[in-house]
């Protein structure tokens, strides 16, 4: 398991690759990537991301942990970004490698669903009108009763 | 005990991190205990519903036990991802 909490912006496809390498019996990679998204209307700025240094690392790991007792991983990768990013950037990404790639898939999803609202991360978005913390939806919450 | 704040919660009460001399038992008490103090406290916990606590760095409820506690911080619901 790899987890990584880091400002610095990272190369998705450097890191897929170093991720997969050497496991030739793994047939499944699964990546996924979340982006800083601009407003509807078009005018966010800039988006920061504040963390809990310490638990972040230690809620990372217990959730890439429960993936892997619950499916047949090679391996799973979780990055996430804190501090400031524009619209278009990359915030975080997580990727499994399995045998088979039903595997992958359900462990990606189930990463991201736990990652979103049990992972101590906060954004805030500034636009020209100022700066709104994103509230949490609902529907993270229960996206969590499917597993 | 270190008492962390994040995100909006820091932000009301205008500090990251304190440390704070307590016997408080639960984090309700310890809760109780800083709304007492001054008006950014009672802004910052007015709705305990929007808050999220952890102790030692796990997520836990409001009734949870402070004994042996090192660090409890207060925060809205995450939004990672």
């Amino acid at each position: 398991m790899i987890v990584r909490v880091q400002d610095a912006a990272f190369d998705l496809g450097a890191e897929a690759n170093a991720f997969a390498a050497g496991h030739s019996d793994m047939g499944a990679l699964v990546t996924f990537t979340g982006i800083v998204r601009d407003l509807a209307r078009g005018d966010l700025d800039r988006m920061v991301i504040e963390h809990y240094p310490g638990m972040t690392e230690r809620a990372l790991e217990k959730i890439a942990r429960e993936a892997q007792e619950r499916w047949s991983l090679g391996d799973v990768l979780v990055i996430h970004r804190y501090g400031d990013m524009a619209p278009g950037e990359q915030i975080m990404m997580v990727a499994t490698l399995a045998p088979h790639r039903k595997d992958a898939f359900e462990a990606a999803e189930f990463l991201m669903d736990y990652l979103k609202s049990r992972a101590p991360f906060w954004k805030k978005e500034f636009t020209a009108d100022g700066a709104d913390w994103v509230e949490s939806k609902a529907e993270d919450e229960d996206a969590l009763t499917r597993w | 005990m270190d008492v962390l704040y994040f995100a909006w919660v820091r932000e009301r009460i205008g500090l990251p991190k304190e440390t704070v001399e307590t016997n408080a038992a639960t984090v309700m008490d310890l809760v109780e205990e800083l709304r007492a103090r001054e008006e950014r406290y009672e802004a910052a916990f007015a709705d305990l519903s929007a808050l999220r606590v952890a102790v030692d760095q796990d997520l836990t409820e409001f009734d949870a036990p402070l004994e042996g506690a090192r660090e409890v911080a207060f925060f809205p619901p995450m939004t990672g991802g």
